[in-house]
């Protein structure tokens, strides 16, 4: 009976990453690419962590395990807000397909100034910024 | 435990190590291969607990705590030196 859960458990977090592997190799940006790597790989981690604990089912093991569960559930989303926060600041670019950046109109990459457009003594940026990359997508990929 | 599952399981992370791989040696910029070191320290992880199940022995998980610790550690040392470094162009 633990034999058939510990399997199920190990084949469907390595089948999580796997999933989050292709993905990483298929999507064309960098935010989908993290949306694939940061919920998936996570969940796969945490899922082969769960067999261990089942499998051993020793007090030291299990809580060695749900260590690195809190842990990994813990710090993905931190790490993927901060890379994904740089890569902006930076300059990556978005796959053209991109339909809404929100930051876009807000956000002065010049003066890192971000806007949350309730303010009154900052003068306003003029309209020309309204056109988004999905004006010009092309239908290349 | 199955030896068929685990060399199945053993034969997935791999596949998912290489793909993570080509990102990291071919990813267009630098935040793409910070993103693809954190998912190979990921899958690394969930190798050595595999590892763990196959040989029996429960030490292994403390390499799995200490990967996934350096690997956070990592990906926000790069986010501080990339938001420090202003536009790039790799």
């Amino acid at each position: 009976m633990t034999e058939i859960l510990v399997s199920a458990l190990l084949l469907i977090g390595a089948a999580l990453m796997l999933l989050a592997a292709i993905g990483i190799i298929r999507l064309p940006d960098l935010p989908t690419r993290m949306h694939a790597t940061t919920k998936s790989g996570a969940l796969g981690t945490a899922l082969i962590m769960i067999a261990v604990a089942f499998y051993f089912a020793e007090v030291a093991v299990v809580t060695r395990a749900l260590a690195v569960i809190a842990f990994i559930i813990v710090t993905a989303p931190v790490a993927a807000h901060v890379i994904g926060r740089a890569s902006y600041f930076v300059g990556v670019p978005l796959w053209e397909g991109t339909i809404k950046d929100d930051l876009k109109t807000s956000y002065d990459p010049e003066t890192h100034y971000l806007r949350s457009g309730f303010e009154e003594d900052v003068p306003k940026k003029p309209a020309a910024s309204k056109k988004t990359t999905a004006a010009k997508a092309k239908p290349k990929r | 435990m199955s030896a068929y599952v685990i060399n199945l399981v053993y034969l997935m992370l791999s596949v998912a190590l290489l793909l993570g791989f080509i990102r990291l040696a071919k990813g267009p910029s630098l935040p793409d291969r910070v993103v693809a070191l954190e998912l190979v320290a990921s899958i690394v992880a969930g190798m050595v607990g595999v590892h763990a199940i196959y040989t029996g022995v429960s030490s292994f998980l403390d390499v799995a705590i200490v990967l996934a610790l350096t690997a956070f550690l990592a990906a926000i040392g790069f986010a501080r030196f990339l938001e420090r470094g202003g536009p790039r162009d790799d």
